[in-house]
């Protein structure tokens, strides 16, 4: 495997760190006129997602990360793993529930993921960051209420719970921004 | 900044340039009004410094390699042994890796020396320039510290004496990171620049003084309990602006310093630089007693700009050059 100087660190870059994979967020040079270069490297552990200060004379060098981002569309999950299918090669990856994490509870199927590969194991899925499910379960709607601002819990067709709009009724579909949890609007 | 349709343009805005041109004028001036005459050395050289810590570019020329000056240090010292007198140089270096928030490979160097002057006589000077063109430096007086003190005030530990184990306590103490297997010279480098230089005043300039011998470069030692080199940087924050010596005038222990730079550079694998032995028979003759000192002309106008970025100051920073 290849490895990167500290002169190559970027952001996103993906290298291996006591033996685990980690993605350099930041990198900054520091160098005492006569003294010692240092990079000072914020990294995040792509397992764990901790962020890391790690200080590194430079010239020191980390080994690449066999990691990368490929997109996939999700299948269905078996209770143990989730299944993922690259649409052009229809090769099928089996993401664990640590992999797929919160990001389950905005899966029912057929969506298309960003799904980071690890040593070819899928390590973390991100689901898409708008998706439009069913409420199956909440509050009778006040009607005509849309002025008022407040809101009420909703649960949607794969489990997640999120809040909306007092007027929103049971069965409707609507559109949840995946990133915040947030009620986006209704989809008619 | 990285939007396709700006990838031509300049680093930094023509306001700041015009900003950049007049503190140019303002330091000819100064230097002309105190009678320091103007020199501009070679950029390629045939020799240069085998200090450990800076890189030089080497480029290929039909007479062998040359190095890109990273600094002009040796060239002025040999005008002063030629009898220049007092002189200063304004002009491009180039230290190869250095890139950062506060560093371009390629930046501007004021370079001034003054015969018959210790470094302490020419902090006062240091001080005056930077007053010249960043007046918000004369609403303070600058403080003086020395290395050790100000180990002392930020980490409690003395810097001269303090093994590893005791410099990495500190540093955890601290809250700053760090790595089990460096030597004392990298911890304290990294001390230094995470800790003590974070705690100088935002708003004055801050001079330390009395290094510690092995970080000497080209100073003059003062004997006592401990010897120190009369070194001095300034600081304005943590940012360094400028590295002064009373300079070195024998020739037999700057090349004794030479010798254990070199084997340093082989000690890590990296490429010998030539001697400068031209250099050397320059302080052979005889270099006069003087005080110099570099100062990052791009780092104060940082300051004058009150830039976050070295490249906000530059026609065009390294990656667009």
């Amino acid at each position: 495997m290849a490895s990167y100087s500290t002169n190559e660190f970027r952001a996103g870059l993906k290298v291996m760190l006591d033996g685990e994979p980690h993605a350099i967020i930041e990198n900054e040079f520091v160098k005492p006129g006569k003294g010692q270069a240092f990079n000072r490297v914020k990294l995040r552990n792509l397992k764990t997602g901790r962020v890391i200060d790690r200080t590194f004379k430079s010239g020191e060098s980390l080994e690449a990360a066999d990691v990368v981002d490929v997109e996939l569309q999700y299948l269905y999950n078996d209770g143990d793993f989730w299944h993922f299918m690259d649409p052009e090669t229809f090769e099928q990856y089996a993401a664990s529930k640590a992999a797929v994490g919160e990001a389950a509870q905005w899966l029912k199927g057929e969506e298309m993921c960003q799904v980071t590969l690890y040593n070819g194991e899928p390590l973390i899925v991100t689901p898409p960051n708008f998706v439009e499910l069913k409420i199956v379960e909440t509050d009778p709607g006040v009607r005509g209420d849309t002025a008022t601002g407040g809101t009420k819990p909703a649960k949607l067709e794969t489990g997640a719970v999120v809040k909306v709009p007092l007027f929103i009724e049971e069965g409707e579909v609507i559109r949840v921004d995946t990133r915040t949890g947030a009620y986006v609007s209704r989809v008619k | 900044m990285s939007s396709p349709e700006a990838w031509w343009r300049p680093s930094a805005g023509i306001a700041t340039l015009q900003v950049r041109a007049r503190v140019f004028s303002a330091i000819r001036a100064f230097f002309a009004r105190r009678g320091v005459l103007e020199v501009d050395c070679p950029l390629l050289s045939a020799g240069a410094c085998p200090d450990p810590q800076i890189e030089p570019f080497v480029v290929r020329t039909a007479d062998g390699p040359r190095y890109l000056h990273t600094s002009p240090e040796l060239a002025m010292k040999r005008l002063l042994a030629a009898g220049s007198g007092d002189v200063y140089s304004l002009g491009h270096v180039f230290r190869r890796g250095e890139q950062g928030r506060r560093h371009n490979p390629e930046f501007t160097l004021l370079e001034w020396y003054r015969t018959g002057w210790d470094g302490e006589r020419l902090m006062g000077e240091v001080a005056e320039l930077v007053a010249e063109v960043f007046p918000q430096a004369r609403r303070r007086a600058p403080e003086r510290i020395t290395y050790a003190a100000a180990f002392d005030r930020s980490l409690d530990v003395d810097p001269f004496r303090a093994g590893t184990d005791e410099l990495a306590d500190a540093a955890g103490r601290r809250g700053v990171s760090g790595s089990g297997d460096w030597d004392r010279r990298t911890w304290l480098d990294w001390l230094f620049a995470e800790a003590v230089a974070r705690d100088f005043a935002p708003d004055r300039l801050t001079f330390v003084v009395d290094f510690p011998p092995d970080q000497a470069a080209l100073a003059r030692l003062r004997p006592g309990a401990p010897p120190v080199a009369e070194r001095f940087e300034a600081f304005w924050g943590d940012l360094e602006l400028a590295n002064g010596f009373t300079e070195l005038t024998d020739a037999n222990e700057q090349r004794r310093r030479f010798e254990h730079e070199a084997a340093q550079r082989r000690a890590r694998g990296l490429d010998p630089i030539s001697v400068d032995e031209r250099f050397l028979a320059a302080l052979e003759t005889g270099l006069p007693d003087c005080a110099g000192v570099a100062l990052g002309v791009d780092r104060l106008l940082m300051l004058v700009c009150g830039a976050d970025q070295l490249a906000e100051v530059l026609p065009f920073a390294w990656d667009r050059a």
